[in-house]
């Protein structure tokens, strides 16, 4: 199923691969600009996440982040929405994440606490999802504001319940989750990453599955490709983009679970900063297939995990700089291909211009 | 609380309604000629950072405002190359230009000055409002952009550019020409809006924009595209501004954390409550 690869899996495939190229080029002109061979850096970077095991962990779990909040973007994006409000559902997400944690009895067994942790997580990321669908849905306020607007909003309400309750002795870190809310480290040199690895390749799956072979999936992505056409169908178009939005909300608060269960064992301020905002990328990179958001997802976190491991070459600020010049490389590659075509194939992000138009 | 009323209503709301008001008057020209403006963002931090490194490197305020108006104009340039010309999506462009932004500027302190935060001081124009050549292209602006809107053919051509491209192009004229001219001019302010942010504090930090293309947008489309009373809505976020910093100094009985994003619940409502009643330009997104 994955591997038949389509006339429109070619084209996505020819646009992803323009992106990375053209990232790449722009990346190396900077390099060349601060003065250090382009080679060096990327071969550099290449090798140092790749042979030490800690690096490569540290890869992973980056990864992990990235492919929840990448997942959450490309779902929206799959039904006609821009979810640029990750950021602010994975911090509704550690937090409540980390208050159920807390609040749990300390012999807890792990089969009730983990659950109930990612339930808490899944649910806080889905309200904020919600509120952002239904505005939207029922109220025609755009998306994009709303979730900004979201993001500084939970932002602040989060810093100021860790401020007023949590953090303890001037510090910015909670208290500990119980212990059986933790989820394990993988065996990687100690690094970070850990089995919330392992539950973000099952929801590749399981969403590869509902996106391909499902008559949800065909709704939500009718509802994407032209909402008029498909409330002439009979889809309640409204009641679609709210579920889609809250379904997407939840799994960038799931993505909470990488970093307060597997990680950090406690609410930090700031703890998965940026992730959101990098699903962003990671989703586009990947032409919302969730296999493709996986592969993506891989590939920004070796960008990021490797600046760090070159900053004695290049500033680490030019891997940042780097990020948003993935994505408007690839949302300038799609409508590239689909105009020099073997056999015209639409391209999903491109399908949002028909709904940008009926806004 | 009258000194708390006073302290709001005071010359100092206009300093902050200017890089809010210019931004609004800018996108409400993108916008209106069918380009969606979601890379405000992208120019306002663009131009705050152009701004103080230019005036740093000059000594010269006012070279500081011409080159944050560059480095708008600049931003719009790319945003109509990557829509219009390429044909990507407009929201898409829009958020990569702002993540470009957020990180473009970090990378150039980077570079210019060693530092990942803040740019060295830059002469600026400090508290004295009025002796700022930027409010007053906010003021001029608040009225001329309306009224050139109506009254001139770069005005109608834009617009029609944004209703009906197809009739723009039975009379001869590119719709894609009038796009960039009218992109071009809207970069023009927003990049000054920008200058504003970094030269009334007297140098660049990272992240100084916080978010305040993005309100400018709700602005613009709150008010209907119409420009001036986008600029007006603007004067209001200000005011919010101001009184949750005057809240802030003053009292403890809400926490500093949660005054401080009064202007985004105070957006948020008013997109709940007020809803876009007029209808966005015809042909906006469009590529």
């Amino acid at each position: 199923m994955i591997l038949r690869v389509t006339e429109q899996g070619r084209a996505q495939l020819q646009a992803a691969a323009i992106a990375i190229l053209a990232s790449i080029a722009i990346g190396s002109v900077m390099m060349l600009v601060v003065g250090v061979p382009p080679g060096t850096v990327w071969w550099a970077m290449l090798e140092r996440t790749t042979s030490d095991p800690y690096t490569l962990g540290q890869v992973l779990y980056k990864a992990t982040g990235l492919a929840l909040c990448g997942l959450s973007v490309g779902l929206a994006l799959d039904a006609g929405l821009f979810n640029i409000g990750a950021e602010g559902q994975l911090t509704a997400g550690v937090l409540a994440c980390a208050l159920m944690g807390t609040a749990l009895p300390g012999d807890t067994p792990s089969f009730i606490a983990v659950p109930l942790c990612l339930f808490a997580a899944a649910l806080a990321g889905g309200l904020v999802g919600a509120a952002i669908g239904a505005l939207r849905a029922y109220r025609g306020a755009h998306e994009v504001i709303t979730s900004i607007m979201l993001n500084a909003i939970v932002a602040a309400l989060a810093l100021w319940v860790g401020n007023a309750f949590l953090f303890q002795g001037g510090t910015t870190r909670g208290a500990d989750i119980v212990k059986g809310a933790e989820l394990p480290h993988l065996p990687f040199a100690g690094s970070a990453v850990n089995g919330t690895l392992i539950m973000a390749l099952g929801l590749v799956a399981l969403l590869t599955w509902l996106r391909s072979s499902t008559t949800w999936g065909q709704m939500w992505r009718a509802v994407g490709r032209d909402p008029d056409a498909a409330r002439s169908v009979g889809i309640a178009v409204p009641r679609v983009q709210t579920i889609v939005m809250a379904a997407a909300g939840a799994l960038a608060g799931l993505a909470a679970a990488n970093f307060v269960l597997g990680h950090k064992h406690a609410f930090e301020e700031g703890l998965g900063r940026g992730t959101g905002f990098l699903g962003i990328s990671a989703a586009l990179l990947g032409r919302t297939h969730p296999v493709g958001i996986g592969i993506a997802a891989l590939l920004l976190g070796l960008l990021s995990a490797g600046g760090l491991a070159v900053a004695d070459l290049v500033p680490k600020e030019l891997t940042e700089m780097l990020q948003g010049v993935v994505v408007l490389a690839v949302a300038a590659a799609g409508p590239w291909v689909a105009r020099h075509p073997r056999a015209a194939p639409k391209d999903p992000v491109g399908q949002r211009a028909g709904k940008a138009r009926a806004a | 609380m009258s000194e708390v009323i006073a302290a709001v209503f005071s010359l100092q709301v206009l300093r902050m309604a200017v890089p809010y008001a210019l931004a609004a008057l800018g996108g409400a020209i993108t916008e209106r000629s069918g380009v969606i403006d979601l890379a405000l963002e992208a120019k306002l931090l663009f131009g705050a950072f152009t701004a103080a490194a230019v005036a740093h490197a000059t000594g010269s305020p006012l070279a500081g405002v011409l080159g944050g108006i560059a480095a708008g104009m600049l931003v719009a340039a790319v945003q109509c190359l990557a829509s219009l010309r390429l044909g990507a999506d407009h929201v898409i462009v829009g958020v990569a230009l702002n993540l470009l932004a957020l990180g473009g500027t970090r990378f150039l302190l980077q570079l210019f000055y060693g530092e990942g935060a803040n740019s060295p001081p830059a002469p600026g124009y400090g508290d004295a409002v009025l002796a700022s050549p930027i409010v007053w292209l906010a003021i001029v602006a608040s009225i001329v952009v309306p009224i050139a809107l109506v009254k001139t053919k770069w005005g109608l051509r834009l617009r029609a550019a944004g209703d009906r491209p197809d009739a723009l192009v039975a009379v001869g004229v590119s719709p894609v020409r009038a796009r960039l001219y009218a992109a071009l001019v809207g970069g023009a302010l927003a990049g000054a809006g920008g200058a504003q942010l970094s030269l009334a504090v007297g140098g660049f930090s990272a992240d100084m924009s916080g978010g305040r293309g993005y309100i400018a947008l709700a602005m613009v489309i709150l008010a209907g595209w119409r420009p001036a009373w986008a600029a007006l809505a603007c004067v209001g976020v200000a005011l919010a501004e101001r009184l949750s910093i005057e809240l802030q100094l003053r009292t403890a009985a809400v926490p500093a954390e949660l005054l401080h994003i009064l202007p985004y619940v105070l957006t948020l409502a008013v997109l709940v409550v007020g809803g876009a009643r007029r209808p966005p330009p015809r042909a906006l997104g469009s590529r």
